[in-house]
């Protein structure tokens, strides 16, 4: 599917760092948009095994402010052609996105975001107990007795797709145009020179470049250290696991916040769910038991017939969290070092429009318009783009 | 990590713990820029290493530091503030 380079080049017109969905279809549109194929997209471990196959693939664009609804909606419609301009199945599944309410507050919240939604053009609308009944028969709308449901958030375009192949269309596409993917090459340092990007230094040798994208999630700051920016990112491992696949009934995706739970039923039957981050910061995937303990907990509350399925895998990622839970996108103090960070728990959703939008800014030297509320600047001037209201869950 | 050791209460599972975040020092408000408050108030050490970090053990009301390594998941060692009121 990709050619393997044998040996770095001395010098490239851009060097991305991180081979998962965000750098890839970076570079694919720096290649396919902005004909710039003197590429090359720099992976310490191997294809989309960062966060990119560690999520749980749902994709909506049901947002809380006017500039993540405009820029999720986009996503939403680049990632609907996607299969059919790479030529490769994607399995991309409109399910439908129901957000649950158990408390007055959380209704509250999902008129808010209705509203903006349709503002924006965005398929949203508050639905009532019975209607959330009809859709999901098999829910138990009371759950147990102890948080009934009062409403959801309904969102029609929601939408779930096989995360390791949006990686691979999008590095075959890149590959194809030219651009060069070299995996096992770690970086090791970053070179400024009077304020200006001069070079990368890697596991496999120097490289001079004057622009520098940065795709790399949950190893972000090891990155800013390198060129010493400071930003508001922290680490926490997010965690998922899947169950034994099984007979298809659940056709939506099903999102909870109180009870820190969203699912939906994968092409092959298995239930993929997940909860809230971990408590504390950390580097590293390990999963834990008393993650699966406590989010079987509460898929029982909504799916009591669950409870003789198995689960058959857990994993976790490295979430690189904001204040504001939206992502740092665009320039940043350094020249030519161009940030497409801040993923969080929102990033895969996002892949498509990141990619547009990050090849526009690494190309112009110009952050694209629907990237300008996502600035690392936003800090400093105290203009947050708050869209924690809006995360799945609580984290 | 499924143990965290309260300096008074002893070793006690990680799950009666409350995590509250890197100890960090406060620029004087009065002197501060705007950017370096912005600074304070915002930017974080994300980078791994072994931290000293505040942390709270909910039954007992004690808030104390633990020094941990954030790529191990491993406490090196937790004592009570001593560093005067903050």
């Amino acid at each position: 599917m990709f050619r393997p380079p044998e040996r770095l080049k001395p010098g490239y017109d851009v060097v991305i760092i991180g081979a998962g969905g965000h750098g890839l279809a970076a570079a694919y549109y720096l290649a396919r948009a902005h004909g710039i194929t003197d590429v090359c997209v720099l992976e310490k471990g191997y294809i989309g095994g960062g966060n990119t196959s560690r999520n749980t693939t749902i994709i909506r664009s049901n947002y809380l402010t006017p500039e993540g609804v405009a820029f999720y909606d986009e996503s939403v419609r680049l990632w609907q052609d996607l299969a059919q301009e790479f030529d490769l199945n994607l399995f991309y599944s409109t399910r439908g996105h129901y957000t649950l309410a158990h408390t007055d507050s959380a209704l509250r919240t999902m008129r808010w975001r209705a509203e903006v939604n349709k503002h924006l053009g965005v398929e949203s609308e508050v639905v009532d107990a019975k209607a959330v009944h009809e859709a999901i028969p098999m829910m138990d709308i009371t759950c147990g007795g102890h948080a009934p449901v009062l409403g959801a958030l309904f969102h029609k375009p929601g939408a779930i797709a096989r995360h390791d192949a949006v990686a691979w269309g999008y590095g075959r596409g890149a590959d194809q145009r030219g651009v060069e993917i070299h995996q096992q090459t770690e970086v090791l340092g970053i070179e400024v020179k009077g304020g200006k990007v001069a070079g990368v230094s890697t596991s496999r040798g120097r490289i001079a470049t004057n622009k520098v994208l940065c795709a790399v999630a949950g190893s972000t700051p090891r990155l800013t250290e390198m060129v010493g920016i400071s930003t508001p990112i922290y680490i926490h491992p997010l965690q998922a696991m899947v169950s034994e696949p099984i007979k298809p009934w659940l056709d939506p995706i099903i999102v909870s916040g109180s009870l820190h739970v969203y699912v939906s039923q994968s092409a092959r039957g298995e239930l993929v769910m997940g909860a809230s981050l971990d408590p504390y910061e950390l580097h590293s995937t390990r999963a834990t038991f008393d993650f699966v303990e406590g989010l079987a907990a509460h898929m029982l509350d909504l799916f009591p017939f669950l409870s003789r399925v198995n689960v058959n895998r857990q994993w976790a990622g490295m979430a690189d969290m904001t204040p504001d839970f939206a992502p740092i996108m665009g320039k940043t103090p350094v020249e030519g070092f161009y940030l497409d960070a801040g993923w969080g728990t929102w990033g895969f959703k996002a892949t498509p429009v990141c990619g547009k939008t990050m090849s526009y800014t690494v190309a112009n030297d110009a952050n694209h318009p629907l990237i300008e509320g996502f600035n690392l600047s936003r800090f400093e001037n105290y203009r947050l783009t708050g869209e924690k209201g809006a995360a799945s869950v609580g984290h | 990590m499924k143990i965290m050791i309260c300096p008074v209460n002893g070793p006690r599972p990680v799950s009666e713990f409350f995590y509250w975040g890197e100890v960090r020092e406060m620029p004087d408000p009065g002197a501060a820029t705007d950017a370096e408050w912005a600074h304070y108030v915002f930017d974080r050490n994300g980078a791994p290493g072994v931290k000293r970090e505040w942390w709270y053990h909910t039954p007992s009301g004690v808030w104390f530091i633990a020094e941990r390594d954030t790529i191990k998941d491993e406490v090196v060692r937790t004592y009570l503030w001593s560093g005067g009121a903050r």
